[in-house]
């Protein structure tokens, strides 16, 4: 296996690692935003909350939820790791004047992709603290649907979701998520040498409608609830 | 015209350098490199150490007169070298920063002069084709398409300066080693050893010290010869296959 730990230690098999957990992370965030539209519902949570208790009892999803956080780590520290060794490859001297042209994504998103993900990380240590850790704790009250008692996810949510200082913290956090995803969608796909001009124009149009659809569709979650409360 | 030029002076490799401020006479007509030459021809005449720069060729083809112009390596003008820049795109007045190529794999030598032995080894990895001597082929004896043949020139054109590397925050090396590498693979010629190459000019490149590629784009946006980061794509498929398809063992 020695050419496999070649590859993957080679800064491009590093680079293939990030595009596959990103793409990964990509695809999980759709599934996360189908099922938290549901807090919309307008059904006082039980569509959310038998759907919470579907998402964290269903073995099969269980399993998938570890490959995620897997992948979640994995994608953060080896983009830390990257990094680092970037840095050490510009060396100690900055330039006085930098003009900073790209030719075909997002120079912003592009050049602070490391700190655009540091933010976000701190957005999800945060988010699975407010969430997922007081689900895991059994700290929620429940609620009875048909006989079935669930957690009442839907009133964690919509409690949080009174306090503005959060709504807003969610809000801004999409931003930054939005930027990552400008750049990160499309370079996905060119790490992993996707890239001809017959396809890489579709590639890129519908990076950014999902860059700014997705994080778009979260976003409204917090704002819907704090204005209906 | 007038002009205030900061220009970086380091006297070698170990020492601290700084920017150090001269006024400097120049006409429209002389490019970028005459008006350094008049500039130390100045420095020269009053006795005092004239400012260290590469050139060879002054054509735009050898790649040597790397310099960071206004923070864009080559300065502002799309696809042209130093040598080809002219003093009429500037202004009356005008302050111009010059400094040199940036990355730990470029070491500064001398004030403007960097080192790039380190694409000369990264060249000795993997970046030619293996022929045996003797008469040479009849030219048509090898049919390559049209559209084959465009790409594999585009990729060609690269003079290997390393502006690149200069661009990218990352300073990676990615489009100049993918340059090769695309050339090389796309020649019936180059086939022979494209696995093998992609394997070790990649290793070289990493062994270096350059940086990982983000897809910042900004190598293209520099590059004099302005070739596509799509070879950087072609770079990586060519790395992903003979990764995982080459006969070669390690």
């Amino acid at each position: 296996m020695n050419w496999f730990t070649n590859f993957l230690t080679s800064s491009i098999g590093q680079k293939v690692v990030m595009s596959l957990t990103g793409l990964f992370l990509i695809v999980f965030l759709v599934v996360h935003l189908t099922g938290n539209l549901q807090l919309l519902a307008g059904d006082g949570g039980k569509a959310f909350n038998l759907y919470a208790e579907f998402m964290t009892t269903n073995p099969l999803i269980k399993t998938v939820s570890y490959l995620l956080y897997a992948g979640i780590l994995l994608h953060a520290f080896q983009g830390w790791a990257i990094w680092r060794k970037n840095r050490k490859a510009r060396g100690p001297h900055r330039y006085a004047v930098k003009v900073n042209r790209v030719a075909g994504t997002n120079g912003f998103a592009a050049s602070n992709m490391a700190w655009l993900g540091t933010i976000i990380f701190v957005f999800i240590l945060i988010h699975l603290y407010q969430f997922w850790l007081q689900m895991k704790m059994g700290a929620i009250d429940m609620v009875t649907y048909d006989g079935k008692e669930v957690a009442d996810l839907h009133g964690l949510v919509a409690a949080t979701y009174e306090n503005l200082g959060f709504v807003i913290f969610y809000v801004v956090s999409m931003v930054v998520i939005a930027y990552h995803l400008l750049h990160g969608f499309q370079s996905a796909f060119q790490t992993l040498g996707l890239n001809h001009r017959k396809y890489t124009p579709f590639i890129k149009a519908v990076g950014k409608v999902y860059a700014i659809a997705v994080p778009l569709g979260f976003a409204i979650i917090p704002i819907i609830m704090y204005l209906s409360k | 015209m007038k002009l205030t030029l900061k220009i970086w002076r380091q006297k070698n490799a170990n020492t601290k350098g700084r920017f150090e401020t001269y006024q400097a006479e120049a006409s429209p007509d002389m490019s970028f490199l005459e008006m350094l030459d008049v500039l130390n021809e100045d420095l020269i005449s009053q006795k005092q150490e004239p400012v260290a720069f590469e050139h060879d060729c002054r054509e735009g083809i050898c790649g040597t007169c790397n310099m960071v112009i206004n923070g864009e390596p080559h300065g502002p003008m799309q696809g042209t070298t130093t040598c080809q820049l002219h003093m009429r795109h500037f202004n009356d007045g005008d302050t111009i920063v010059i400094e040199p190529f940036r990355a730990s794999a470029f070491p500064v030598i001398k004030d403007l002069a960097i080192d790039r032995d380190s694409f000369d080894r990264i060249i000795q990895a993997g970046g030619y084709v293996s022929i045996n001597t003797g008469q040479a082929q009849d030219g048509n004896a090898i049919p390559i398409e049209k559209e084959t043949a465009a790409e594999a020139f585009d990729a060609a054109s690269c003079i290997g300066c390393g502006a690149c590397v200069a661009a990218c925050p990352n300073a990676s090396a990615m489009l100049f080693v993918s340059a090769k590498v695309s050339h090389l693979a796309h020649m019936p010629q180059g086939k022979v050893e494209a696995k093998r190459r992609a394997q070790a000019m990649v290793n070289q490149m990493d062994e270096e010290g350059f940086g990982r590629c983000s897809n910042i784009t900004a190598c293209e946006a520099e590059c004099p010869k302005e070739i596509s980061v799509e070879h950087i794509a072609r770079l990586n498929r060519e790395y992903l296959s003979s990764s995982v398809g080459s006969q070669v063992k390690a």
